[in-house]
């Protein structure tokens, strides 16, 4: 029996297991890789300023993430109240998205510009002295926290050379200048502020 | 969608499917020798296994999904994007690449999306503009509207979903946040202004003057004058310097301190204060200045909306 000899030899098996598991995702996600859809750049999409990649870099440190998606569906229920739908192209200079699937608390693709920033820094040290029903944690320390700039530039770089994010020069340049001193703070408020940018 | 992709799916796609079948068909098959229920030629530990078929109900179920998954993609788009299938099914506008062309579609568009927003704007669009527009079609006065208790249990609803953020869901306030609720305002009190102030967001900017007022020591006599200004007991010497320099404020807040609705700038005399009244908050918003950010929301709201939160706003202080 030749199914005795596929089951009795474990490496085989794997090998087959994976074969028949990658139909779905060959199917499913590789076109995506491939489609205008998915890999052009919205018209309105304007890259993250130094500023707003180090305050992305903290909402990823902070576990922002972790109860906040950034993805609103097309349903009225979600554009009622956070505004157009996400589209692809709002994403592709994202590495990693940030879309998230758990929503403990609301969605933020579309956050920016909704709240003033005074508002912001209160609601990120104590939620409650702002909404007196919400669950969220405080973040105090980001008043702190001070920003060297250290690897800002880098980091725009690798966002220009591997991910065709269209940095210039300049902003390469001048990249540890625009956040040096700035505090955790006003980096995370620069960055929730841009959210959503491209279909306001 | 280029052909290629469309056949990658496809032929991937029925792979699948059709192999689902085959599969199904062959282990349905009794081909060990061994007659059905009769042991298998194997034992572990004692233990045997019968050669058992698959349970009908089992197969019967599986080539359920696998008839139901054939006509679910002719149904819906499913080989590629090209085609929307027999049901002419989208969910919504994906591929748009900017707000004008997502608006522009919006009109004729029939997702399924588009279809759940124009049955809502039927219905609930309709109850909006019942309460906001008069006969000849035109937004009706906003203090009439504040007089009608069902326009103004609207507005208030859409308060507190979009503004009690900040103003609290009592529309008081709280440090930094206006009152909305006092008949005190900074950029004027009339229903329109409010209706601007909602539309169009405001910027208030109250500078930095610690350098200008030459550190510490000017910061503290301003701070003395403007507290002696809502009646506080000060030190009258620091008061009277720090009159003298009140001059460059006075271009914001008159020169009675008494404030200015077309730049916002707060009455000083009301004992009222935004971002309290200790004098080490005056002092701090002296010296470091403010920036008070009312966002818009007419893009967020629409203006149907924005004029009953208005109404119900201007309703909190007509009765003072």
């Amino acid at each position: 029996m030749k199914y005795d000899f596929i089951e009795k030899n474990v490496g085989l098996l794997a090998i087959f297991i994976i074969i028949a598991i990658s139909f779905g995702g060959l199917a499913q996600i590789t076109p995506l890789m491939f489609q205008d859809e998915t890999t052009v750049p919205v018209d309105t999409l304007v890259p993250y300023t130094a500023l707003e990649m180090e305050g992305r870099d903290i909402y990823i440190k902070e576990g922002c993430h972790v109860c906040h998606s950034q993805m609103i569906r097309p349903f009225r229920a979600e554009t009622e109240r956070y505004g157009h739908y996400s589209v692809a192209g709002e994403g592709v200079w994202e590495h990693p998205f940030l879309w998230g699937s758990k929503r403990t608390g609301p969605d933020l693709a579309r956050v920016g510009q909704r709240y003033s920033d005074a508002w912001h820094e209160v609601h990120l040290i104590n939620a409650r002295d702002v909404v007196p029903q919400s669950n969220m944690p405080g973040f105090p320390w980001l008043m702190d926290n001070v920003l060297t700039g250290e690897d800002t530039q880098r980091k725009l770089e690798i966002f220009r050379n591997n991910f065709g994010v269209p940095y210039t020069d300049e902003d390469i340049a001048g990249a540890k200048a625009a956040v040096e001193g700035k505090t955790e703070m006003q980096a995370l408020i620069a960055y929730l502020q841009s959210l959503g940018h491209a279909f306001r | 969608m280029s052909l290629f992709w469309t056949l990658w799916i496809s032929v991937i796609t029925l792979i699948v499917v059709i192999g689902c079948g085959v599969l199904l068909r062959i282990t349905s098959k009794n081909y060990t020798g061994v007659p059905e229920g009769e042991p298998m030629p194997h034992s572990f530990d004692g233990i045997q296994e019968l050669n058992n078929p698959l349970p009908k109900w089992w197969v019967a179920l599986f080539w359920f999904t696998i008839v139901i998954a054939m006509i679910y993609s002719i149904a819906f788009p499913t080989y590629t994007a090209n085609y929307n299938g027999l049901l002419d099914w989208t969910s919504a506008e994906k591929g748009v690449m900017n707000p004008a062309e997502s608006a522009e579609l919006a009109k004729t568009s029939q997702s399924q999306y588009q279809r759940e927003m124009n049955a809502a704007e039927e219905k609930y669009g309709a109850v909006f503009k019942q309460l906001a527009y008069d006969e000849s079609g035109a937004y009706k006065d906003l203090s009439l509207i504040a007089k009608d208790t069902e326009a103004v249990k609207v507005g208030q609803r859409l308060f507190l979903q979009n503004c009690a953020q900040c103003h609290g869901s009592d529309a008081r306030g709280s440090t930094g946040f206006p009152n909305l609720a006092d008949n005190d305002w900074l950029y004027g009190g009339e229903a329109e202004t409010i209706k601007t102030s909602i539309m169009h967001g405001r910027q208030g900017v109250m500078p930095a003057w610690k350098d200008v007022l030459g550190g510490d020591q000017g910061v503290r006599e301003v701070a003395s004058y403007v507290l002696k200004l809502s009646g506080r007991r000060v030190n009258e010497i620091e008061a009277q310097a720090g009159k003298e320099k009140f001059a460059i404020c006075a271009a914001c807040h008159g020169a009675d301190g008494k404030g200015m609705h077309a730049l916002g700038a707060p009455n000083l005399t009301d004992k009222r204060w935004l971002y309290g009244g200790s004098r080490k908050a005056v002092e701090d918003t002296i010296a470091n200045g403010r920036n008070g950010v009312m966002p818009a929301w007419s893009k967020v709201l629409g203006e149907d909306k924005v004029h009953l939160i208005s109404a119900f706003v201007y309703s909190l202080s007509m009765t003072k």
